[in-house]
């Protein structure tokens, strides 16, 4: 982040030029050849050792197999490394930026989209491992919050939306099925729900989520803030959380920073009822000993928020190539069952089980997903991202309602 | 080595506009001029205006001269002024043998050489043998003659004197001035002793100045 | 030649950073940084800054924070020293606190965090059996809105600095024969050290409370591990602004600087008018003949504080050892279920550079300081004098001036020069605070040192170099690398310079602790905080060894 400012800084007054690279993702031979020695500079949030941990074996297979130097700039919000190609394109510096790969999705990505901040045309879908992305069945894949993606970003790994509780302190009988019933449920366990304090991704997802159950016309978030009524469409979200904030851990006062706080209080029963984006994380966190091995997930069965994350490449990047095959790697077999391992991380995959062949299908039938986990046909429906312009005119009446100052 | 003596010309010394000590005098090889007074009164002030290691606090002028050499503005290191304070000041961070080398002039070369005079040095004063012991766990008297025959292995050209037995018991007192003055004969060099003790001064000899007495 | 130059070139080192600095932080607040386009001076950033939700209410808790935080810890100190200075227990106590100034604010800060909050040490040890708690209660503890939770972390590590600085200057009053006069007259112990000798030794350690007030009111680390998130203190917000990558967030931040200037001395202002009523108050006891003879209980209390701000710190740094090793660890358990190395084997390969850095850039800036701190002392010698009152305030400026107000423009500095997130850059910038510490630490000791001895030298026609080298230098060997440990304990619990001038390029292992603060990962929190606390014990423990093994044949080396 402060790497971000002093790049950028610095090219304020040297504005140094490379020579303009041309790429060509059909012709992948040259792709990798041309790859070969460079350094990829890869801006991912960096607040998960298991995900930093997974970066640094990707690193290490990266360099070698392809001799590509991945770099893991760790972020505390993406919206930083956007931030840094916004500033490096107003210094005018098209050519040999500083962020090469960029773990991305929603609103970022519409932001870069919008202002042409993307390496262009559509490159995606030219990658050698897009042939098992499935496609079919995840239309997240191709919709990033109803922007239509375009190639313009490579999917690495599926997000739902799912609830963690400790079977050992809480009946499951109790368990919410939808956002007022969570309230109910906060009203005869006041002190024992929080979200992460928004601007988090996973704060601000939990606000989305209840704007979703809670607006009425549910077309309406699909299409720009702009054109609706904010006021009248969002009214419901803060009616509920109006009467959520006091019900919530230390009385709404103060919020758990992010989803790891969030889950250290899970442990120490502050509180009784977590979330998280991935499903798995539960299982994940026993194996780390975070957890104790009595936690279980839930979902709703109306409908959780869904989303794919992705890798996309900023248009001055300057490691094109080895980005490129970066995000290839990512999306290969053995990484991504990688990923879904729990031990590993625990993320599940973009790609289709069918279109694999058998050799590498045995990789992830291998996988177990532990106790915690729910499987693919129990974690419920999918409820779409609104459109991101949505959050961010929630988060500033958020930050106005229950966030003074920061 | 021939001897000089040690010649103060008009020395004049004032703390803050105050005279405190004005004199001239020459004190001959082997000889000990005795300064005495009470404390406060500026002798030990123009001990150290002799030895050139007077506090800057302090004004002073006059010359001293030794054997015709003009010292007055030379720094201390190169007045070869040997001086022995109240404490026998050894360097606790060295051995007594490492003590008494380190006072050897660089000129002197040779491991040999070296070793062998702090040996000489140490039966000198009747301390043969002692070289490797830590000065710490020397007994009061041992440690005063260590600290001459530091100062001796020096080659000085005079001998400052600075209250150097006024820690020492009776008796010992005795001894050790006697050996001190005994020395400063043998080896023809001029002394300047400043005491409040009348004994020392009776056993000096020498010129005796009172200075500071209203 | 080198020794006449020394002053100056201390002067330059510390004077010149900070002037610089402040010009840099100034500037861009009314809008001029030509490299961002800025040219035309305008108050509209200041404006901004007033605009911001909340911003008097983050200052007013930064002022507050400052006098609290100083009132408290010098009541404590100077109770405790009024009423047990002398006696065997004051010596315990003296051994229990001195370690723990060499312990960094984010490691105490953490180690406060893990004791005090609803989940922390103190509640699992009473629960449930004393509170019925099978989970921790709902309350507010961390974070707190007050920000108390903050400054009583900040109370626990100016107690020490406060204490030792005051056992500094003790020697220079007559401590007995006041105490014993005033007992004649028939004041208690406390009443006597107060009306009697407090007056004197005020006036000694005054920069260090100045220092307090100030560093307290713009302090960053423990203010992100234990301070008020909504809003939060003034530095923490402007650094927040500064870590913005949207450049023009820069002004803000800059403008915010400013604010953070006035407040800090505004806080010192009210310090010196706080000053003023206090030394009424006492004229006015000592006028009425108040004698306080049964001060027993303000005699009690003032060791329970000490003691209590000490074992916190112990405590507080053993809960975090505990969680560094710890496998499941549920509440209400006082200890883990079972212990596992796995944070730190999972942090090891990601610690060995921040690692590396905090170790290269504590060795060299001490090196730089004690040798500058060396060469300064050598030409007060020379000119046989003590330093002046306006030389002393050189020293102490670095801990005057809030750090955010000049690092900031020294950061701009180092990016203009190209310089910037340079292992070169950040030693030069630790030094700056690592020198002040030195120095004080050193020129005790150094002009407690019997001058005869180099007169002595001198007469066996010694020069000046070999007298330093041979005499002056292995006697001091302790007090050297004492002093050393202390600069190399500043250094690294540095966190401001570290994060400004390393530009997150460039992190130790303070740096890295502090950014953890908010995952809430309290194993690798431990793992970091530990080392944090390790590093300058290590630095004591060399200074301890060194000379013991060095001059282990002689005595008088010995304490």
């Amino acid at each position: 982040m402060k790497t971000a400012l002093v790049t950028a800084l610095v090219f304020l007054f040297l504005a140094a030029a490379a020579p303009a690279q041309d790429i060509d993702v059909k012709a992948w031979d040259a792709v990798v050849e041309k790859a070969r020695g460079e350094t990829v500079y890869f801006n991912a949030w960096g607040g998960s050792e298991s995900i930093n941990a997974y970066l640094e074996w990707a690193g290490e297979e990266l360099r070698e197999r392809y001799g590509v130097k991945l770099v893991h700039v760790k972020v505390d919000d993406t919206a930083n490394a956007v931030t840094k190609v916004v500033a490096e394109k107003a210094a005018g510096k098209d050519e040999g930026g500083t962020v090469d790969l960029i773990w991305i999705n929603g609103e970022n990505f519409a932001s870069m989209k919008r202002q042409d901040l993307l390496m262009s045309p559509g490159w995606a879908e030219d990658l050698p491992n897009w042939q098992y992305v499935d496609v079919e069945n995840k239309p997240t894949i191709r919709t990033d919050f109803t922007i239509p993606v375009e190639g313009l970003e490579s999917p690495w790994g599926m997000a739902k939306l799912v609830f963690f509780y400790d079977s050992a302190r809480t009946d499951a009988a109790s368990l919410p099925e939808n956002a007022d019933e969570l309230l109910e449920w906060a009203e005869a366990n006041p002190g024992r729900f929080s979200y992460p304090q928004p601007p988090d991704f996973m704060g601000s997802s939990f606000l989305k989520q209840i704007l979703a159950e809670k607006a009425e016309d549910q077309a309406v978030l699909q299409r720009p803030a702009e054109e609706a009524d904010f006021e009248a469409v969002t009214e419901p979200l803060f009616a509920y959380l109006d009467k959520l904030n006091p019900l919530m851990w230390r009385g709404g006062k103060a919020f758990p920073q992010n989803y790891p706080a969030m889950k250290q209080l899970l442990a120490d029963s502050e509180l009784d009822i977590i979330f998280a984006f991935n499903p798995s994380e539960a299982s994940s966190a026993i194996a780390n000993q975070e957890l104790p091995d009595t936690v279980r997930s839930f979902t709703f069965p109306g409908g959780t928020l869904a989303n794919t994350h992705f890798v996309t490449v900023p248009y001055n990047a300057t490691a094109r190539a080895g980005a490129l095959v970066t995000a290839n790697f990512l999306l290969s077999p053995e990484a991504q069952a990688r990923k879904q391992d729990p031990k590993y991380w625990g993320d599940p995959t973009v790609l289709a089980l069918s279109k694999l062949d058998d050799k590498d299908r045995a990789l992830f039938e291998a996988i177990n997903l532990g106790v915690a986990t729910l499987g693919p046909d129990e974690l419920g429906p999918a409820i779409d991202e609104p459109h991101p312009s949505w959050m961010e005119r929630i988060e500033e009446e958020w930050k106005r309602r229950y966030g003074v100052g920061n | 080595m021939a001897q000089k003596g040690l010649e103060l010309q008009s020395v004049t010394i004032a703390l803050e506009g105050r005279v405190l000590v004005a004199l001239s005098r020459s004190v001959a090889p082997g000889d000990v001029l005795t300064l005495m007074g009470p404390s406060g009164s500026g002798k030990s002030s123009l001990l150290a205006y002799i030895g050139g290691f007077l506090d800057p606090v302090f004004s002073a002028s006059g010359k001293v001269m030794i054997g015709g050499c003009d010292l007055t503005n030379l720094p201390t290191e190169d007045r070869h002024a040997g001086i022995l304070f109240q404490d026998p000041l050894l360097f606790p961070h060295m051995t007594v043998g490492g003590n008494l080398a380190f006072a050897i002039p660089a000129s002197i070369k040779g491991r040999e050489e070296r070793r062998n005079r702090v040996e000489e040095a140490l039966e000198g004063v009747g301390l043969a043998g002692l070289a490797g012991r830590d000065p710490a766990t020397l007994s009061g008297g041992q440690k005063a003659r260590v600290a001459l025959a530091r100062v001796l292995l020096s080659s000085p050209r005079m001998l400052l004197l600075d209250e150097p037995f006024s820690r020492l018991d009776t008796e010992l007192r005795q001894q050790v001035r006697e050996l001190v003055f005994a020395k400063a004969r043998d080896s023809r060099l001029p002394v300047v002793l400043v005491t409040h003790d009348e004994d020392d001064a009776a056993a000096a000899g020498g010129d005796v100045v009172r200075v500071g007495s209203q | 030649m080198l020794t006449r130059l020394a002053p100056s070139l201390a002067m330059l080192l510390l004077a010149g950073p900070i002037l610089l600095g402040l010009t840099g932080t100034l500037l861009p607040a009314f809008g001029y940084l030509p490299a961002l386009g800025g040219m035309h001076p305008t108050g509209e950033y200041l404006a901004r800054l007033l605009q911001e939700p909340a911003i008097f209410h983050s200052a007013l808790m930064s002022f507050a924070a400052g006098l609290i935080t100083a009132a408290v810890s010098l009541t404590v100190v100077m109770l405790f020293v009024g009423g047990w200075a002398g006696t065997r227990l004051f010596s315990r106590v003296l051994h229990l606190v001195s370690p723990l100034l060499s312990v960094p604010h984010a490691a105490a800060a953490f180690g406060l965090a893990f004791l005090v909050a609803p989940s922390g040490m103190i509640a699992r040890f009473i629960s449930p059996e004393l509170t019925g708690w099978t989970r921790p209660p709902d309350v507010l503890i961390l974070h707190d809105a007050m920000g108390l939770t903050m400054m009583a972390g900040l109370v626990i590590k100016e107690i020490p600095f406060l204490f030792l600085v005051t056992l500094a200057a003790l020697p220079q009053i007559r401590l007995a024969e006041t105490r014993a006069l005033a007992a004649s007259l028939g004041y208690g112990r406390v009443a006597g050290f107060l009306f009697g000798l407090w007056p004197q030794l005020y006036p000694q350690i005054r920069l260090a409370v100045f220092a307090v007030v100030a560093f307290s009111s713009s302090v960053v680390d423990v203010a992100t591990i234990l301070g008020p998130t909504s809003p939060a203190p003034l530095a923490v917000r402007l650094l927040g602004w500064m870590n913005d990558p949207d450049l023009s967030m820069r002004y803000l931040a800059s403008a915010g600087a400013m604010l953070q200037l006035i407040v800090t001395a505004a806080a010192l202002g009210a310090w010196t008018l706080v000053e003023r009523i206090c030394a009424a108050l006492r004229d006015s006891f000592a006028a009425a003949g108040k004698r306080l003879r049964r001060d027993h209980a303000i005699r009690i209390a003032a060791f329970a504080a000490m003691t209590l701000s000490a074992t916190v710190v112990i405590a507080g740094l053993g809960t975090l050892a505990v969680w560094s090793v710890a496998g499941l660890w549920q509440f209400p358990h006082a200890l883990p279920k079972d212990f596992t190395l796995k944070s730190w084997i999972a942090a090891g390969p990601r610690i060995l550079s921040p690692l590396t850095t905090t170790l290269v850039v504590a060795f060299f800036s001490t090196l730089l300081a004690v040798a500058l701190t060396l060469l300064c002392l050598a030409r007060e010698d020379e000119k046989g004098r003590k330093v002046r009152r306006g030389t002393m305030l050189l020293f102490y400026l670095p801990l005057l001036v809030p750090q955010a107000a000049f690092l900031f423009g020294l950061q701009l500095f180092f990016i203009l020069t190209n310089s910037a997130a340079s292992i070169v850059a950040l030693v030069f910038a630790h030094f700056i605070f690592v020198m002040p510490y030195v120095f004080l630490s050193l020129s005790d000791p150094w002009r407690a040192f019997d001058r005869r001895y180099d007169a002595i030298a001198a007469g066996l026609g010694k020069g000046a170099w070999v007298r330093l080298l041979r005499v002056r230098l292995p006697m001091l060997t302790r007090a050297i690398l004492t002093a050393a440990a202390v600069g190399f304990a500043v250094s690294i619990g540095q966190y401001l310079p570290t994060v400004l001038i390393g530009a997150g390029r460039l992190t130790t292992i303070t740096s890295e602790a502090v950014a953890l603060a908010s995952g809430g990962n309290r194993r690798v929190i431990g793992v970091y905080a530990f080392l944090q606390m390790v590093l300058p014990a290590l630095g004591f423990l060399v200074a301890t060894l060194v000379p013991a093994l060095l001059f282990r044949r002689f005595r008088a080396m010995r304490v």
